[in-house]
């Protein structure tokens, strides 16, 4: 699946999109492999009430189920108007 | 309805006069223009728009139905521009109209809500030589529990 960051997150992380493989059934199973991954990782996501997700577009929580996505999004709370 | 998201600069006074020109059963129409505010007293040099192509176009068009599912509205616009913007810039605009004032007045606002907190946009200023993502607000999200 691909897997996008904004904002601060992607800055922190260092790339605004990547390939993920994984078997990961949720967003937090998820957040667990990239944050044994490496450092730029761990901190990113060190701090979850600090981030949002969207799973294939849709805003949703970290107990979300990935099973079937295609696109997971991670980024800091919205400022749009 | 109509949702817009752009780089480039929308004309205010062409879409406000534009927007439900001709409909005759509308008695009201509410338009608000998000501008570009410098709070560094005179050093934002840029603001920053970033967002999530595809999910933003998605996200303003389900507020923007949930609105006329609220209201009774004749119409409803929403435009929001990405990218560079400077001091004074007109970011976004929404316009909705209505039979009555009250439903155009709500309606308006509702949107104004959801789309601060709802839609991935976020903002950057640049300042002097430094460049912070603005924070959102807790005021914006306890904003929504209102609707």
């Amino acid at each position: 699946m691909d897997v996008l960051y904004f904002a601060w997150v992607r800055e922190r992380i260092g790339v605004p999109k990547e390939r993920v493989e994984t078997d990961a059934a949720t967003v937090s199973a998820l957040v667990d492999e990239l944050r044994a991954r490496e450092d730029r990782y761990a901190a990113a996501f060190a701090d979850l009430s600090a981030l949002r997700v969207a799973v294939d577009q849709e805003l949703t929580d970290f107990d979300a189920s990935i099973a079937g996505a295609r696109e997971i999004a991670f980024f800091p709370p919205m400022t749009g108007g | 309805m109509r949702v817009v998201v752009q780089e480039a600069p929308f004309d205010f006074a062409a879409e406000a006069a534009g927007f439900a020109d001709g409909r005759h059963d509308m008695g009201a129409v509410v338009t608000f223009t998000g501008i570009v505010r410098d709070v560094t007293s005179g050093d934002l040099q840029a603001m920053e728009i970033e967002h999530y192509p595809g999910m933003t176009e998605k996200a303003l068009t389900a507020i923007a139905e949930e609105a006329r599912q609220r209201w009774s509205l004749g119409d409803v616009l929403v435009i929001h521009r990405y990218g560079r913007l400077h001091a004074g810039d007109k970011i976004m605009m929404v316009a909705t109209a209505a039979r009555h004032r009250k439903d155009a007045f709500e309606a308006a606002e509702f949107l104004m809500d959801y789309l601060k907190s709802r839609a991935p946009f976020w903002k950057k200023e640049h300042a002097g030589d430094s460049a912070d993502w603005v924070a959102a607000r807790d005021e914006d999200e306890a904003a929504l529990t209102r609707w």
